[in-house]
């Protein structure tokens, strides 16, 4: 058995430690351990991507314990596709951190980072959903400390609000979890697919319910209407970087509908009639709508991008609620697309607002900005492709969608709001573009009360001297934007490969067999070897699993 | 048994999500631990209430008390425990940080008469 699949998330890990035990006052050891293992990481995903392209599905039993007792992680398209988003983004954020001394603001950047990749890596490998929950825990946990990174009143506040947001979300996980296992004896995601499968209609109330709170945790992380309110503020306050980086939390939500909902609770099941499948469309344009409202009614640059993912986000939202195979096709596109997309342009932000005068981020005339010409250029790449003009890959993902919704009973409402929000979308990036990039005067005295632009700014602080713009951080941009070029140049060889990642997500029969089938360790008891019987518990409606373990004697304890 | 678990759970969720509209940050913290604890309940009470059982599998034993749910429960107290605490220290830094103990935004947050108002008019 292959140990690789692991590594995404032991390596971040381990990294993470010895950041903190062993190099916690060394800044260039912590930067060379942060920025090694990004690589490494990013080397290990690729490998991990390839081999699992030609539709391989890896299993990883931790342990060697079989799947419905023990944990098991899976490594098929989907993950790994995400694997490699995360990799890709991370190398390009700590280049940036690094690049613009972020890092140096705290003492822990590099170890919060490497437990927040640790997180999200193990979110996408996962088989089992409780396990799911841990990783979510893994990845708020280091997020809330990198969302207060640096300090500052407003900051901390934002904090606050983004930590209870996601505690409640976290308890609501469980109470679903709960539910989930009390109805079907298992929280493992084959196993939970069979033996849900295998429940009939008069006694399906409670894995309704369970189905519809898992769809309200992963709306919260995924922040679709009406449960999106704690985006704005927490991005716009975080660290530049680190919104950055929380551009991927928003799609592990995503990527947990598409993995459960395709597997556990697929929306055309007669179970599931008039729940998700019926929601998550409307849902989607609602937010769709209000983010890009958000966008023309924005007033500071970074509140308009944090908007923006809503407006994305909602996009995703509609592209998957099609659950058909064109729809996901159109959904994982998007997803990538979205994720380089927001965080260039939060990195943009960032620059610009350590090279603007007091104005900070807001909207309205200020100092011109040094190296203006490169910056707005960056920006006006981005801002196209967020908001999906032609040429670049945003305009290739809202038409994939577009044709996808096409097979929909929402087909009308579907267009209108996509169309009307691009253009929403185009005024109000072309806006803020305008007045930060081009509308710049001198302002003597300006006054400031953001603490960001109290620390970052550049004439009053001595430590930043009126230096010319850094190369790192502009190459890690310009890194995202060229990937977003190339993400458009290769649409079409991308789009084959998603819609074959949705035909793999549409048929689970392959991922059900694998996670389930595979013989795990014998316990040796009293010289005899005991297999696992694979077969005697699946398909037993509304059985506990005490009763179903209980006619395993594999898994008795020894020295009765 | 049943009537006392369930209302239980039943009442401390309710009291935290009362609390947790308090929306300042001592009752919503309170608020979010009286949640995390009916949650911890009605994981326990998620692989059936017995009593009087075996606490694991044992050779010969028909009845014993189902230990997934307190594996789950012991990992939902370390979490919500540590979260907890976190956000205990994160609401503090922002009220001392800046001065409010609220938690949603201030009406005076959005900033906008700088937009249009003072510095426009410059």
């Amino acid at each position: 058995m292959s140990h690789w699949i692991i590594a995404p998330v032991l390596l971040p890990g381990l990294l993470a430690a010895f950041i903190v035990l062993a190099a916690r006052f060394h800044r260039d050891i912590q930067r060379t351990v942060s920025l090694g293992g990004a690589v490494a990481l990013l080397v290990i995903s690729l490998a991990l991507f390839v081999n699992a392209s030609d539709g391989t599905l890896t299993l990883y039993q931790l342990g060697d314990w079989a799947a419905p007792f023990g944990i098991v992680l899976v490594a098929d398209r989907l993950s790994t596709t995400m694997l490699l988003l995360t990799s890709v983004l991370s190398l390009s954020v700590l280049m940036y951190a690094i690049g613009t001394n972020w890092d140096e603001r705290g003492r822990h950047f590099h170890a919060l980072f490497q437990f927040q990749l640790m997180g999200i890596n193990g979110a996408f490998l996962t088989g089992d959903v409780f396990n799911l929950f841990v990783f979510f825990e893994v990845l708020l946990i280091a997020s809330y400390g990198l969302m207060i990174h640096g300090g500052g009143a407003k900051r901390m506040k934002a904090g606050t609000q983004y930590v209870l947001y996601n505690l409640l979300g976290s308890t609501l996980f469980l109470f679903a979890l709960g539910t989930i296992y009390a109805e079907t004896g298992t929280l493992n995601m084959a196993d939970l697919a069979q033996r849900v499968a295998a429940i009939s209609p008069d006694e399906s109330s409670g894995i309704r319910v369970a189905a519809v709170l898992l769809i309200i945790v992963f709306g919260i992380k995924a922040a679709i209407a009406p449960v999106h309110f704690w985006l704005p503020s927490s991005y716009s306050e975080a660290p530049g970087p680190v919104a950055a980086l929380f551009a991927i939390m928003t799609k592990v939500g995503a990527y947990a509908i598409l993995r459960i909902y395709t597997l556990v609770f697929p929306a055309d099941a007669p179970l599931f009639e008039g729940l998700h499948g019926a929601w998550l469309m409307p849902l989607g344009l609602v937010g769709l709508v209000i983010g890009m409202i958000g966008v023309l009614g924005a007033w500071k640059l970074d509140r308009l991008i944090a908007f923006s993912v809503i407006g994305s986000m909602g996009m995703v939202t509609i592209a998957i609620s099609i659950f058909t195979e064109a729809g996901i096709t159109a959904g994982l596109y998007y997803i990538v697309h979205s994720t380089l997309a927001t965080a260039a342009l939060f990195m943009i932000a960032d620059f610009v607002l350590t090279h603007r005068g007091g104005a900070g981020l807001r909207l309205y005339a200020s100092t011109p900005i040094r190296g203006n010409a490169m910056l707005a250029g960056l920006f006006f790449a981005a801002a196209i492709a967020m908001t999906g003009l032609p040429p670049l890959s945003g305009f290739i993902g809202k038409l994939l969608i577009l044709d996808a919704a096409y097979s929909t009973d929402l087909v009308v409402w579907a267009w209108a709001a996509i169309l009307g929000s691009s253009l929403v979308a185009v005024v109000g990036f072309a806006r803020a573009g305008t007045i930060v990039f081009w509308k710049s005067r001198q302002i003597a005295g300006e006054m400031q009360d953001d603490p960001r632009s109290e620390q970052d700014n550049v004439d009053s602080k001595p430590d930043y001297p009126s230096a010319p713009l850094k190369a790192l951080p502009l190459v890690a941009i310009g890194g995202l934007v060229a990937l977003i070029g190339v993400h458009t140049a290769l649409a079409g060889p991308a789009t084959a490969f998603f819609r074959a990642t949705a035909q793999q997500l549409q048929s689970p029969e392959p991922y059900i067999s694998v996670v389930l089938d595979t013989e795990g360790k014998e316990i040796k008891e009293g010289g005899n070897a005991l297999g696992y019987k694979k077969d005697d518990h699946s398909g037993e409606e509304g059985a506990l699993a005490g009763e179903d373990a209980a006619e395993e004697p594999a898994v008795e304890e020894g020295g009765n | 048994m049943e009537l006392i678990v369930a209302s239980a759970v039943g009442v401390l969720t309710a009291a935290g999500l009362y609390l947790v509209t308090r929306l300042r940050t001592f009752p919503v913290i309170i608020g979010v631990a009286l949640l995390t604890y009916a949650v911890n309940v009605f994981l326990f009470a998620s692989g059936r209430l017995t009593v009087g059982a075996a606490p694991i599998l044992r050779d010969g034993m028909e009845n014993y008390a189902d230990p997934l749910p307190q594996a789950l429960v012991l990992t939902a107290i370390v979490i919500s425990f540590g979260m907890t605490a976190v956000v205990v220290v994160i609401a503090l830094g922002a009220y001392l940080a800046g001065d409010d103990d609220r938690v949603n935004d201030a009406a005076d947050h959005l900033d906008t008469t700088r937009v249009g108002g003072k510095e426009a008019g410059q």
